[in-house]
This record gives structure tokens, sequence and C-alpha cells, in this order.
């Protein structure tokens, strides 16, 4: 699904070397986490991937299904089928959140020439999936984020992405900002969404999140770098013993 | 030659090569072609003369034309005002043309069965229906309306009126719609009652231009207690080369009834500047109330600011008996330079005035706009809501005056004055007047400034929505309480006006 190969990237201005060559691969229907220090690069790693300005890719490529995403703009990499379910989502006062959905869902149908959703379909879906989250009507008119508490902006990504199917999902710190049950709420939300089909790569600093969402492999970055790569129990191992010795171990 | 942007060009006698290249350059103007029809002008330039003939044209008494040479007499002495914050080279007010009327308007069409069809064609392909089985282009019927909505519409190009719908229906209702030169004909008792009662003659110079040489426009007259049986509205086309627009607009709302009314602005690109001064003066009477919109979308001038329409505008309504309202909404996309401030004088008690703007300015456009909030009764409540956005290079000012007079107690203003910035090369700016001279009224005012947040468009586009539609998307939040304040015939218009006048601001 996920191909990144010895991805390197730096600050546009030049100023700071970030990724020092990624090497990533995450097969069609697995789980990955990525879990590593402040500054380490992963939520770099979440931008580069989605086409966020600001960065430049200095060597290394990045494929979805084959597709060579860093000659994409940020739409047609979402389009083709990414998400990026964001640390901080980002309130946009004015514009409802139905209507937010709705523009997106249709911007991205039509980018891969299907046919528009009319508004009963689109509605019908929508308070479907929005039910199984919590999220309200209310919630639904509201502008986007706006005046939403930590876990409706969460559950809130998580609505966006079961509306929009992508076929590769980051979540990049999904669980900072969340108590206990709105974390068990967005890691339901996720795994209903697991499919032979689809695949995350979720970025996170604690284990917590891991006992809801089940990694199938997990990486730890350090550096700019993939340093070590295992099973769920390497999420456990730094639970325990924090990243140091890991550290040390490459150093 | 339909469209010059669209179709192969073909350069005409006379046409120089950087004009069909400054034409090329203007992209995303959608109503930009202009329509060739023969043409009759009065001679370039203003003196008395050309006055005397624009009334004998429109077949006016006597009065009228007194009233018109009593205002060109004062134009002559008074100078252009300067205090807003526009920068443009000097008008020469001999260089133009003050008349200019299609030639097969000669004898006036009886009915619109008769008007060229050429007209007529030129209204179809601006959405405007000029038949009354028509609805606004752009309004979808809604699922489960059942009611359709009508919309009866007065078409002016250039200097004359090309008919107006639903006349007799309307008239079933006691309504009088119909054009200005018509009214001062079939109606002189309330035009004369009315004429500059709330702009005076003298009220400034280009509301005394207008006085002199307005040649047509839109007459609204609602009777007591009569709700006005469909939305009212004006398109206005300016065609002609080189030829100002000098509308005028009256609307009385007699006690206790109420009208929406609409007016809509277009013209085809140019590469020189042209000229639109109008005065619209409403008269709202007892428990009366009006809804004013407009979407104004003169041509705005290219990217390097050649051409495009200078507005000036005074648009003034007077509430003049108790529990009297009036809401002004205005979208203002297009025009080089807007200069123009709906205002509201509050002269009877318990009143509401309310003013809502949606300003966009892209490019080299410069926009001054506001309003007056004048409250003289007591008990009176007003409401400013004005969203300025600047893009390119432009620059745009919201200018407005909020005066409690002694006598005007307990009364209430908010004024909300957001401006919003798409790179870094515009101008926001905002200039609030407030005066208050007694203890009991209440003026806020809130004011911010922010820019289109990179953060924003890149969350609208890791959605999937293309940049220029997550900027639409994000101004279009930013206007929300202007625009649900739209009538729907507008609202809809309203928004992709808005995605079209900021398209080329980003990347």
């Amino acid at each position: 699904m996920l191909e990144i190969k010895n991805l390197h990237a730096e600050l546009e201005d030049g100023s700071k070397q970030i990724l020092n060559g990624v090497n990533l691969s995450v097969p069609a229907g697995q789980v990955h986490a990525i879990m590593g220090p402040n500054g380490s690069g992963k939520s770099t790693l979440s931008y580069v991937l989605s086409g966020r300005d600001g960065y430049e890719v200095t060597e290394g490529s990045a494929k979805l299904e084959g597709q060579d995403l860093l000659d994409m703009e940020p739409e047609e990499r979402a389009a083709a089928g990414l998400f990026l379910a964001f640390q901080y989502p980002v309130e946009i006062p004015g514009v409802g959140n139905l209507t937010f959905l709705r523009t997106a869902l249709n911007a991205q149908r039509k980018a891969r020439g299907e046919d528009e959703l009319s508004s009963g379909e689109f509605l019908k879906i929508v308070r479907e999936k929005a039910k199984t989250l919590n999220i309200d009507s209310d919630m639904l008119k509201r502008s986007v984020s706006v005046g939403f508490s930590g876990g409706e902006k969460k559950r809130n990504e998580i609505l966006q992405m079961a509306m929009l199917e992508p076929r590769m999902c980051i979540l990049d710190e999904t669980d900072s900002g969340l108590d206990v049950d709105a974390m068990r709420l967005v890691a339901q939300g996720v795994n209903a969404l697991r499919s032979p089909d689809r695949s995350f790569l979720v970025i996170t600093h604690y284990q917590r999140l891991l006992d809801h969402i089940k990694p199938d492999v997990v990486h730890i970055m350090a550096n700019g770098q993939i340093i070590k790569t295992g099973g769920p129990e390497l999420a456990l191992e730094v639970e325990n013993s924090g990243y140091g010795d890991l550290l040390s171990e490459v150093g | 030659m339909a469209d010059l942007a669209t179709d192969a060009i073909e350069v005409r006698e006379g046409v120089d090569r950087e004009t069909v290249e400054t034409v090329q350059n203007m992209g995303s103007y959608k109503y930009g072609w202009d329509t060739e029809i023969e043409m009759e002008y009065a001679p370039k330039g203003i003196n008395e003369d050309i006055v005397r003939l624009i009334s004998e044209k429109n077949e006016e008494p006597e009065w009228m034309l007194e009233w018109r040479l009593a205002a060109f007499r004062r134009w002559q002495t008074m100078t252009e005002p300067r205090w807003a914050l526009l920068t443009y080279p000097e008008i020469d007010y001999q260089d133009q043309y003050y008349y200019a009327r299609p030639k097969s308007m000669e004898v006036k069409p009886k009915s619109l069965d008769e008007v060229d069809p050429k007209l007529l064609a030129t209204y179809e392909k601006l959405g405007i229906p000029l038949k009354e089985q028509m609805i606004l282009a752009g309004v979808e019927r809604g699922e489960d309306a059942g009611e359709e909505r009508r919309v009866a519409v007065d078409a002016v190009f250039d200097s004359v009126s090309v008919g107006t719908t639903f006349k007799d229906e309307l008239a079933k209702a006691g309504v009088i719609f119909c054009s200005i030169s018509e009214a001062i004909r079939e109606h002189p008792e309330l035009v004369r009652k009315y004429l500059g009662s709330v702009v005076p003659q003298s009220d400034n110079f280009f509301a005394t231009l207008n006085s002199a040489v307005f040649s047509d426009g839109s007459f609204v007259y609602v009777p007591p207690g009569v709700k006005c049986p469909m939305e009212l509205s004006t398109y206005f086309r300016i065609n002609a080369e080189n030829t100002g627009q000098f509308e005028r607009t009256l609307i009385i709302c007699d006690k206790g009834a109420y009208v929406s009314y609409l007016e809509g602005c277009t013209a085809p690109k140019r590469d020189i500047a042209q000229l639109h001064a109008a005065v619209v003066e409403i008269v709202i009477l007892e428990d009366a109330e009006v809804k004013y919109s407009t979407v104004q979308n003169w041509f705005p001038g290219d990217e390097e600011g050649k051409g495009g329409i200078y507005n000036f505008v005074t648009k003034r309504a007077d509430c003049r008996e108790a529990r009297a309202k009036v809401m002004w909404t205005q979208v203002e996309t297009g025009s080089a330079i807007t200069w123009k401030y709906p205002s509201c004088i509050l002269r009877g008690d318990d009143l509401s005035g309310e003013f809502y703007s949606i300003a966009i300015a892209n490019n080299m456009q410069q926009a001054d706009t506001g309003t007056k909030m004048i409250h003289l009764g007591k008990n009176s409540r007003s409401r400013i809501v004005s969203k300025g956005i600047s893009a390119g290079k432009a620059q745009n000012t919201y200018r407005g005056l909020v005066t409690m007079h002694p006598r005007a107690t307990n009364s209430r203003n908010y004024t909300q004055c957001d401006s919003l910035l798409i790179g870094d090369q515009c101008g926001a700016h905002t200039v609030p007047y407030i005066e208050v001279k007694n203890n009991s009224s209440r003026v806020e005012h809130e004011a911010t400034t922010s820019k289109v947040d990179d953060d924003q468009l890149f969350y609208c586009r890791a959605r999937g929505v293309g940049e220029e539609e997550a900027v639409a998307l994000v101004v279009n939040g930013f206007c929300r309480d202007v625009l649900q304040a739209l009538p729907m015939e507008f609202a809809m218009e309203a928004q992709s006006l808005v995605a079209i006048s900021l398209e080329g601001s980003v990347g």
C-alpha cells in the first residue's frame, strides 16, 4: 500500500534536515505504529506524505499503491486515498461541519471521475456514521472544529475518515489531549474501519492507544530514521524503559 | 464578437493589439462580453444643453427639467470629494457620454414582445429572466418548495429601461413598479413629493451630478398595508463605451407595507475606466419594512488596474415614521473604485436599521465603503456587520458613521467589522466615526483583522478540496453572517461570485 524509500526532507529554508532516510513499507490491511521521542520527525513524516508546504524533499520516494505521492498536490493525494488525521484539527469559522464534509467528499469523487452525492444520500450516510462516533446533529451543524472540545475534534477527524473512505490513513498523535473514554470512542471508530484493503499508520507517543488499536508492526523513529522495527511487544518495551536504551543500542 | 476572452480574436479596425491582449488577460470576469447594437448617443460632455436633451428624450414635464437644471448649476460650483482612501486619475467629465440608448428603443416598446431581440438576448445571456415564466438563473427549486419564487425585473441598458416584468400582476396588488422615466410621466405627484427628499440635490458632488443627468432607473411604490407579492429587482447593464451610467432609483414603502428589492450590475471589459454615479432613495413610513440587496459586479479592471468601473454611489433610506424597518445588504465584488455608503436615517421612534456588507477587492481594486446610521428618534436599533476581503494589491476600507442625536434616547448600535487579508500586498482599513450626544444610548464597535491561514488551506486540501475552492470555502465562511441576510435568489449567486472574484488570489 505505502512504500517509503530512503526519504530525506528538510525545512524549505534549508535550515534543518528532519528526515534522514526513512524506509517504511505498510502492506494493505495492516496497522503500523510509529513511536519515537519528541523531535524525532514523526509529525514531519506525516506532513511530507500529505504534502504540506514548508518542507523540501531532497532524496527518496514515497508511493501509494504505486503512485508517486511526492509529485502530487495535497488534494490529489487525498483523492488518491491518503488521509491524515491531524494532531491539531484546524478551525474554519462560518463553514458548517456538514458543508465541509460534503465539499470534501464531492471534490474527491469529482477528482476520481465519480458522480457527486445528492444531499439526501449524503445526509443519510453521514448521520449513520456520526451516530456510531457519538456525534450529535448539533455538532454536525456547528462550524468546523470551532468551539469543539479536544475529544470532539478528534472524533470529528474520525468521522471525516469514515466518510472519505481512504485507502491509507495516517493518525498523527490522535490520542493527544484525549481522556480514556474519548480515546476508546476514537479507537472504536478506527477499528470499525479496519479492512483488508485499508492500511493505517498510527503515530503516537504512548502505548495506551495501541491497547485499543492493535498494531501489526511497531516502528521506532529517532533522528529522522526508523531505527527499529518489531511486533506489538516493542511498544511495551518503550513504555517500560523509555527510548534511552533503544537509542544507545543504535547509537 | 461575442466573447473576446474565449473566442478566436479578430482584430477590428481601430483596436490596437495591446487592447486585445489586455482584454484577453482579463481571465475570470464572466460578464465581460459586449452586445453589438446600434446606439444613439448624446454629444460628448456635459452642459445645460445635454441636461435639456436628456429631459427631452425622456419626455419629461417642465418641473423635472427645472429640477435637473438647478442641480446642474449647483454641481458646477462643487468639487469632487477626495477624502476617501482611493487613488485614481482625475476624471474628465467632458470626455464622456451622458446618454446612450439603443436605436431600437427610440420608439418605446409597448411590451416586452416588442423589445429588440438583441437586447433580450443580452439579458438572457446574463441569466436575467425577462419572460415571466422564467425564474432567475441559479435559483434551484427546493425539493419540497411548493411555490415557485418569482422575481419581477426592471432591466436597464446603458441610459434606458428596456422593460419591466410582472407589471400587471403587481398593479393588481396596487404596487407600482416601473422605470423612473415612466414614473415621472405617469405618477408625477408621487415623484414630485419624494424625489430628492432623502438625497437632496445638493447632497454631494456625485449625487448632484446624478440629479442633473440621471437617465433612468427604477421606481417602486407599495401602498399602505400591502406586502409586495414578489421580489422586485433591477438589473443594470453598462454596454456602451466611454459612457457613464447615472441611474436613479426611488422606492416608497407606505404605512405597514413591505417590499424586498434586489439590484444587480455588470459591464463589459473595457480598458478605459467608466463612470457610474447612481442615487437610490428609499422612503419608509410607519410600520413599513424594506429590504434592499445589491450584488454589485461591475467590471473590476484587469490585473494591472486598467479599465473598470468607477462606482460612486449614494444610497440612503429614510425611516420617517414609527416602527419602520430597513435592511441593506450588499455584496460588492466588482468595480475598480467603489465609493458607497448605504445609509439609514432613523427619524421616527422605535425603528430598526441594518447594514450587512461583503466587500471584496482583488488585484488593483479599491473599495471605500460602509454605512451611516443616523439616530434621530427614540428607542431605535441599528446593526452593522461588515466583512471586507482584500487580495492581490487591493485596498479595502470600511468607513462608517454612527451618530446618536440628543433626542435619540435609549437607542443602540452594534457594529462588527471584520477584515480578511489574502496575501501580503493588500491592505484593510477601518475608519469608524462615532458620535453619541445623549446618556442613555449604547454604541458597540468590534473590529478584527485576520489572514487566510495557511493551516486552514492545507487542512481543506488534505481533505481533497482544491486550493481555489478552499479559499472560497474559507472566505464564504468568513462572510456567512452576511450571506445569510441575503434573499435566497441572491445568496447562491453571491457565494459563487465570492469564489470567482478571488480566482488567482493564491498560489
